[in-house]
């Protein structure tokens, strides 16, 4: 039985094929048709977002909340090229995303026409394939692929382009188990000998961590929960990079808390000193490694990844292992066990010992606010007021991001929205207008700066539009906190337009929206601001001041190593090298 | 690139240190590089050399498999073994690729390509231009009474000699192919 119909009504149809509930977007000339379609039909719900970029952003929050994928609808040229910051977040993320844009019609394809954009070409190296659509014949096989590619191995975002006359003409409907996907298939299955070693080298382990990421996320539930077992039956300390918080517990007995640049003393000094260290689903960002030829030199290094090319790219590892997280770590969890689930319980032992030596630093500590709150403590009461609710949090990017990652605990995966790699501001409020739209009876809170929120501030709209009470929890130091600190510690305090000047009054611009506006400014304040903003039933904006000048530590300085690492103010003079000068 | 020496609070410096810190001997692998045949699948690869900063000695692309719309692109390219591994494993991730062959690591193979020479010259030049395409088996496709094109296929070295010969006797254009490469045996 073959299905004749339009192309605009193709793209519905795969759409709910797929299982999608929800479309991010905007629409505009090239998509009228779809848009039309759109209208008739009410299985798929349309949230109309303010500027394109949100509507990806929103999208990543609702893939990263729900591990599935986000989808984006936007019009030619400008529609298009709008998201493009999103769609290199989500490369940079590994966020599965698929993203409809309209396109002028085949004809007129290459003559400047009136919102005409080279969409392919202007997304072709940050996606993780885009296609253009010239027949309607093709558009439904097209879509469906785009799914298969976005969802399998290492996820990441793609495109479809799609002229206005391929939606108009009629063609056959391609079903979703006859679309062309064999080509593509990720190997998932690691190899066993490699995983004999592991499973060898974790048996005699002095000093193990183990070093988790965001891929341990996108492999699913099931990862975390091996992490999970293994951690526990074998008793070795688990970090974690941004992307990667919420695989393993925070209240769980193995933790270090976040490493890297602004991760925790403990963390960081274990991956520094270990014997072995287990890279499940990382890769070895300059923000973990800090100097490469300083990063843990006497380690033996296991990699996880379903990536072949985040192997040996810019760690040598030993023990690569290509493959899905949750099946490779299942097979080595038999074999593990197998064998006897042995390890070495007296150097573990030892290693404790150690770290809890590096614990007692208390790396997190912070000074009591004077004339201000202070933006750590901020977060720790958001965290003790919020700890047990069912929480989201979604953040922009800079100093209070670093914080949240620092003071605010995850009990779960899927819980913890934030640009990790690109660093996009702006990245927050539509995000958690997407986690909220995914999850409608849950506690959404973007954790913002005054800056990066000004920079999709319009999606306020689009909460208030769909009922969406996110909750916007700005900490105000009215700066660029993170250029200041960096300026503070490398260029001679000069402060180059990196403060906040001419802000709106936030809780006027609450009102303005039709949404509600909460201002704290001292300490003994903060706990009712906060109970309050949990309270309202409704999008809220609340605007924290705090200490202008705190900076964010703990710090491993550019081009620095592990256990070279900034506790406070008193450590900075002098710390950043001619060499670190160079790296952001 | 020099050492860099830089004072705390001082601005003249690039965001990034591009140096290689594990920088080896550089390598020259010949790679065939077997895509399905659609339109922008050059663009997606060239674009990921430029984008990674990977070189590109010489660049070579045509369908091999009507009926499969398969393209063979076959590139030559240098690095450390390091980045060669890497830029693999970036090929063979894009979904557009079916299979990526590192010659240089297979085995024997053989490099061809064909280059085209329109020299210019009269008397002495003129007949010491013949007599070397002879014994380099070049053949003349072209001629008036003050210029000769000379066609040649042959490994790469054997181009860059042949036209190092004729620089001084009148050379006046080159048209390269770039590599087509194959491996030996079965």
């Amino acid at each position: 039985m073959t299905r004749q119909m339009t192309g605009a009504k193709m793209v519905i149809e795969a759409l709910k094929d797929q299982g999608v509930d929800v479309v991010f977007g905007y629409p505009g000339g090239a998509v009228l048709p779809i848009y039309d379609e759109m209208f008739q039909q009410n299985d798929i719900k349309h949230i109309l977002v303010r500027h394109e970029q949100g509507a990806i952003h929103a999208a990543e929050g609702y893939a990263r909340s729900t591990g599935k994928p986000g989808v984006v609808l936007v019009t030619s040229g400008p529609g298009a090229t709008n998201t493009v910051t999103g769609i290199v977040d989500a490369l940079m993320d590994s966020i599965p995303i698929v993203v409809l844009t309209g396109q002028v019609p085949t004809f007129m394809i290459g003559s400047d026409a009136f919102q005409e954009g080279d969409t392919v070409g202007i997304t072709r190296p940050c996606t993780k394939m885009n296609w253009l659509v010239k027949e309607t014949d093709k558009l439904a096989g097209t879509i469906h692929e785009a799914f298969h590619v976005a969802t399998s191995g290492r996820p990441g975002p793609v495109l479809v382009d799609i002229p206005k006359d391929v939606q108009f003409a009629t063609g056959t409907y391609t079903e979703k188990a006859a679309a062309r996907t064999a080509h593509y298939a990720p190997r998932t299955k690691g190899d066993p000998e490699m995983i004999a070693r592991m499973v060898e080298l974790i048996e005699t382990a002095e000093r193990p961590v183990f070093y988790t990421g965001g891929g341990v996320i996108n492999s699913g539930d099931r990862a975390t929960e091996l992490l999970r077992d293994w951690a526990e039956a074998t008793g070795f300390p688990v970090t974690s990079t941004l992307m990667g918080l919420g695989c393993y517990p925070a209240s769980g007995k193995s933790w270090l808390g976040m490493l890297g640049m602004h991760g925790t003393y403990q963390a960081n000094w274990a991956m520094h000193d270990c014997d072995l260290m287990l890279n499940i689903g990382a890769r070895f960002d300059d923000r973990i490694t800090g100097r490469i030829n300083a990063f843990s030199p006497d380690s033996t290094k296991v990699h996880i990844d379903i990536d072949p090319s985040s192997l040996n790219k810019v760690i040598h590892t030993q023990v690569p292992i290509v493959g899905d997280i949750a099946e490779v770590l299942e097979e080595a969890l038999a074999l593990w066990k197998s064998r006897g689930s042995r390890v070495n319980r007296e150097a573990l032992a030892k290693w404790w010992k150690q770290i809890d030596e590096w614990r007692a630093v208390d790396c997190l500590a912070y000074k009591p606010g004077v004339h201000a709150i202070r933006p750590q403590h901020a977060i720790a009461r958001l965290e003790a007021l919020t700890k047990e609710m069912d929480r989201y949090i979604t953040t922009e990017v800079g100093q209070h991001q670093m914080w949240a990652a620092q003071y605010l605990g995850f009990e779960g995966p899927n819980r913890w929205m934030t640009s990790g790699g690109l660093g996009t501001m702006g990245y927050g409020v539509p995000a958690s207008i997407g986690v909220q739209i995914a999850h409608p009876d849950a506690l959404v809170i973007n954790v913002a700066g005054e800056a990066s929120w000004l920079m999709n501030m319009q999606e306020m709209g689009t909460a208030v539009q769909y009922r969406a009470p996110v909750k916007q929890f700005i900490l105000n130091n009215e700066r660029l906190g993170m250029v200041r600190q960096w300026q503070e510690l490398l260029h001679g305090e000069r402060y180059s337009s990196s403060w906040s000047e001419a802000l709106p009054d936030f809780v006027k611009l609450a009102d303005a929206f039709g949404c509600k506006g909460i201002r704290c400014d001292n300490e003994a304040d903060l706990d009712d601001a906060i109970r309050e903003m949990l309270a309202y039933d409704g999008p809220v904006i609340f605007d924290c001041i705090v200490e202008k000048h705190e900076n964010c530590f703990p710090m491993i300085p550019s081009g620095n190593a592990h256990n070279q690492m900034l506790l406070g103010d008193a450590d900075t003079q002098g710390v950043i090298g001619a060499k670190g000068a160079v790296l952001v | 690139m020099s050492p860099l020496n830089i004072q705390k609070g001082a601005s003249k410096h690039s965001a990034y240190d591009l140096r290689d810190p594990n920088a080896e001997v550089i390598e020259t692998h010949t790679l065939a590089v077997i895509v399905d045949n659609e339109s922008g699948v050059l663009a997606r690869v060239i674009g990921l050399f430029s984008a990674r900063g990977y070189n590109i000695d010489s660049l070579t692309v045509a369908e091999v498999d009507h009926l499969g719309h398969l393209s063979r692109i076959t590139v030559v390219t240098s690095g450390t073994p390091q980045v060669i591994v890497q830029i693999k494993a970036q090929l063979e991730r894009m979904v557009v690729v079916h299979r990526v062959h590192d010659l240089t690591m297979e085995g024997p193979n053989v490099q061809r390509e064909l280059a085209l020479f329109k020299v210019k010259g009269s008397g002495e030049h003129r007949i010491e231009a013949l007599r070397l395409a002879e014994i380099f088996r070049a053949n003349v496709v072209d001629s008036t009474l003050e210029s000769f094109v000379f066609e040649m296929t042959g490994p790469p070295q054997k181009v860059d000699a042949f036209a190092e010969l004729m620089q001084p006797l009148g050379l006046i254009e080159v048209a390269r192919t770039g590599v087509a490469a194959i491996s030996r045996g079965v």
